[in-house]
C-alpha cells in the first residue's frame, strides 16, 4: 500500500515540475505567478470545505489579512522574511480564535456560512474606513480605500537587497503551491486528516468515539487560513499594493465558484477551478463585447445544473470508464469477495 | 427635544427599511429554504425598473408600488422555472446557483444600463424639525414597511392561500396527497418572494444612486437579518430587524455610520452565538 503511494506521489512531482518547466512557454509568467497564487487560495478552503465540511464564506478574509499582515510587517521590518512568517501566523491565530468561538457554539453550514460573512465584511468596512492618518501600525499607514503600495518585496532571506521578482517570483511561488500540495496530502493521508474526513461524514459518531470534534474542526480551520495567508502574501509581493478589495465579497464567492467548478473533496480540483477560471476571466477581460460578469454567472449556474461535482471527479470517472476497464478487474474480484464475506458473516 | 424625535425618526426608519430589505428573503429562504444570494440584484433590478419606468413618464409610486414588483417577480418567475426548480433540497447548490444568477444580472445590468449611476429625486420634499430637516420620505418607507409586514401576516396567518403555502413548505408530500400541486405553490411563493424584493428596492432606490452593482450593499444585511431572526418569520423579522436597526442607529449617532455597520454586524455575532436558532427560536415559540 504504501509503496504504491509513494509512486504516485513520485509521479505527481516529476508531472508538476514538467508543467512548472513548459507552462512559462505558453503564458507570460507575470499572469502565471497569480493563477499559481490563486491555485493555492483554492486549495486552501479546498481543504477545509472538501475534506473537513466546513463551508467557510470568508477566506477572502485570510487571504487579505495575510496581505495586509506582510505590507504592515514588510513597511516596519524592511526585509521579507520575517514578514512572510507573520502572515502566515496572524491569520492561523485570527482563525483559531474565530473557529473556537463558533464550532464551540456547535454553529454549522448556514450559521458558520453568514458568521464567516459577517467577519469578512467587518474587517472590509474597518480596512475601507482607515484613510484617516491616525490609523497607524508602526510606520505602516493602512490607508483605507486606497491600499497600502510601496512596501519592502519578496528578497532572498538574509539578503534585504536581492529581490526576488518576475520569472523568479514565479518559480518561488510555484514550488510554494508544490510544497503546500503536499502538506495537504500528508495531512490528509495521517490519522488528523481521517478524522476530519470522518467529521465531515458524520460529526456526532465521531464525537461519540471519543474525539474532540471541536477542537479538531478549529485546527484544520486555523491550517486552511495559514495556507489562505501564504497565498495573500504572495499576492501582495505579486501585486505590490494591497487593497480592501482584497477581503471583498465577491473575492469570497469567487474562491468558492473556483472549488466548485473544479471539483471538491479533491485536491487537484480546486487548484485546477482556480486557474482555470481566473485565465478565463483575464482572456474575457481583452474584449468588450460581451461582460465577463455575465459569462461567469452563466459558467456558474450551468456548473451547478448540469456538474455539481465539478470538472475533476467528472474527467476522473470518464477516465475510468473508458480506459479503467483492463486494470478494473482486480478492484472488481475485492468488491466480489467482499460481497461474499458478508454474506457468510 | 427636536434631537431626540430626529433620532426616534432615524431609528424608525432604520428598522422599516432593515425589515423592508430583508421580507422578500424571508419569503424564499425563510420559508422555501432557497439560499438567494441573487436577492439583493433582484432589489437592484426592482430600482432600474422603477427609474425606467419613471423616465418613461410613468407617476413615480404606480412604478415603485406595482410595475417593478410585476417585473422583478416575473423575472423571479422565470428564474424558479429554469434554474431552482431543479435545485429545492440542495442548500448549497441554490447558494451556488443562485450566486451565477446574480453575477449574471449584474452583468446583464452592465451591458444594458451601462456602468454609471442612474437615479430619480425623491418624491417626497423634506420638512424642518427645529433646526433639523427631516427627509420626508423616511416616513413612506416606514408606512409601506408597516404596510406590508401587516399584510404579509394576514396574508399568512388568515387567508385560505396562506395556509397552503405554509402547510406545502412544511410537508410537501402531504400538501400533494391532499391534492395541491407543490411544484405550483413553489412557483407562486417564489413569484412572491421575487415581487417583494423588487418591491424593497424600488421603494429604496429614490434613496440611493444605482449602479449594477448596488444589489450587494444588502444582500449581507438581509441575510443577517433573517437568520437572526429565526423560524417565525414575521415576528422574527420584526425582532432581528428592531434590535439590529436600533443598535445601528446608536452606534451611527455616536461613532459615525461606518461604525454604526460594524457595530450591526458585530451585534450579528454574538447574537448568533448566543441564540444560533435565531431570536424566535428562544423567544415567541409558535408565533408566526
Amino acid at each position: 500500500m504504501s509503496r504504491s503511494w509513494g509512486r504516485q506521489d513520485a509521479a505527481t512531482i516529476v508531472a508538476a515540475l514538467v508543467l512548472i518547466w513548459l507552462m512559462p512557454l505558453l503564458i507570460s509568467t507575470y499572469t502565471l505567478t497569480v493563477l499559481v497564487i490563486y491555485g493555492m487560495l483554492a486549495l486552501s478552503l479546498g481543504l477545509i470545505w472538501g475534506f473537513g465540511g466546513i463551508l467557510c464564506f470568508g477566506q477572502a478574509a485570510f487571504f487579505g489579512l495575510g496581505a495586509y499582515t506582510y505590507a504592515i510587517a514588510a513597511i516596519n521590518v524592511g526585509e521579507s522574511t520575517l514578514p512572510m512568517i507573520l502572515a502566515v501566523i496572524v491569520p492561523a491565530l485570527f482563525a483559531a480564535l474565530l473557529g473556537a468561538m463558533m464550532f464551540c457554539g456547535r454553529l454549522t453550514d448556514v450559521y458558520l456560512g453568514v458568521i464567516t460573512l459577517v467577519v469578512t465584511l467587518i474587517l472590509f468596512k474597518f480596512v475601507n474606513s482607515s484613510a484617516g492618518p491616525q490609523y497607524v501600525i508602526g510606520e505602516a499607514r493602512l490607508g483605507g480605500f486606497n491600499g497600502i503600495p510601496g512596501f519592502h518585496t519578496l528578497n532572498i532571506p538574509g539578503q534585504p537587497d536581492e529581490y526576488i521578482w518576475g520569472d523568479a517570483l514565479y518559480y518561488v511561488c510555484a514550488v510554494a503551491l508544490l510544497a503546500v500540495y503536499f502538506l495537504v496530502t500528508w495531512l490528509l493521508r495521517s490519522s488528523f486528516g481521517r478524522i476530519a474526513i470522518g467529521i465531515r461524514e458524520n460529526e456526532t459518531r465521531v464525537s461519540l468515539m471519543g474525539y474532540d470534534v471541536r477542537a479538531r474542526k478549529t485546527i484544520l480551520f486555523a491550517i486552511g487560513a495559514a495556507i489562505a495567508g501564504l497565498a495573500g502574501a504572495l499576492f501582495a509581493n505579486w501585486g505590490e499594493i494591497v487593497t480592501p478589495g482584497l477581503f471583498s465579497l465577491g473575492q469570497s464567492a469567487e474562491i468558492i465558484i473556483w472549488c466548485i467548478v473544479g471539483g471538491l473533496g479533491t485536491r487537484l480540483g480546486p487548484i485546477i477551478g482556480a486557474a482555470g477560471l481566473a485565465y478565463l476571466k483575464f482572456l474575457l477581460g481583452q474584449q468588450s463585447l460581451i461582460d465577463n460578469t455575465l459569462i461567469m454567472g452563466i459558467i456558474l449556474v450551468l456548473f451547478v445544473l448540469f456538474l455539481p461535482k465539478g470538472i475533476v471527479p467528472a474527467v476522473a470517472s470518464l477516465w475510468k470508464a473508458s480506459f479503467g476497464r483492463r486494470s478494473g478487474r482486480k478492484p472488481a474480484g475485492r468488491r466480489h469477495m467482499r460481497r461474499v464475506d458478508s454474506a457468510n458473516g | 427635544m427636536d434631537l431626540s424625535f430626529v433620532i426616534l425618526v432615524e431609528i424608525f426608519y432604520a428598522v422599516a427599511s432593515l425589515a423592508l430589505i430583508s421580507a422578500g428573503l424571508a419569503v424564499v429562504f425563510g420559508m422555501m429554504k432557497v439560499i438567494n444570494l441573487a436577492h439583493g440584484e433582484f432589489m437592484m433590478m426592482g430600482g432600474y425598473a422603477t427609474i425606467t419606468a419613471v423616465h418613461l413618464g410613468v407617476n413615480v409610486f404606480v412604478a415603485m408600488l406595482i410595475i417593478a414588483p410585476l417585473i422583478v417577480g416575473l423575472i423571479g418567475l422565470v428564474v424558479e422555472r429554469l434554474v431552482i426548480r431543479h435545485l429545492y433540497g440542495r442548500l448549497v447548490d441554490t447558494m451556488l446557483a443562485t450566486w451565477g444568477l446574480s453575477l449574471f444580472f449584474i452583468g446583464m445590468a452592465t451591458m444594458i444600463f451601462g456602468n454609471t449611476t442612474t437615479s430619480i429625486t425623491t418624491p417626497i420634499t423634506g420638512f424642518a424639525v427645529g433646526d433639523y430637516q427631516i427627509n420626508g420620505y423616511n416616513f413612506f418607507i416606514i408606512f409601506v414597511s408597516a404596510v406590508l409586514l401587516i399584510s404579509m401576516y394576514v396574508l399568512l396567518k388568515t387567508t385560505r392561500i396562506g395556509l397552503i403555502a405554509r402547510g406545502t413548505m412544511q410537508r410537501s408530500d402531504m400538501a400533494a396527497a391532499l391534492g395541491y400541486s407543490p411544484d405550483r405553490i413553489y412557483m407562486a411563493t417564489f413569484f412572491c418572494g421575487s415581487a417583494l424584493s423588487g418591491l424593497a428596492g424600488a421603494v429604496l432606490a429614490p434613496l440611493v444612486g444605482l449602479v449594477p452593482t448596488s444589489g450587494g450593499a444588502y444582500i449581507a444585511k438581509a441575510f443577517i437579518t433573517v437568520i437572526a431572526g429565526g423560524p417565525s418569520l414575521i415576528v422574527g423579522l420584526i425582532s432581528s430587524s428592531s434590535l439590529f436597526g436600533v443598535v445601528n442607529q446608536i452606534f451611527t449617532f455616536g461613532i459615525s455610520p461606518v461604525f454604526g455597520d460594524v457595530a450591526l454586524l458585530i451585534a450579528a455575532v454574538i447574537l448568533l452565538r448566543l441564540l444560533p436558532q435565531g431570536v424566535t427560536g428562544k423567544f415567541f415559540k409558535g408565533k408566526m
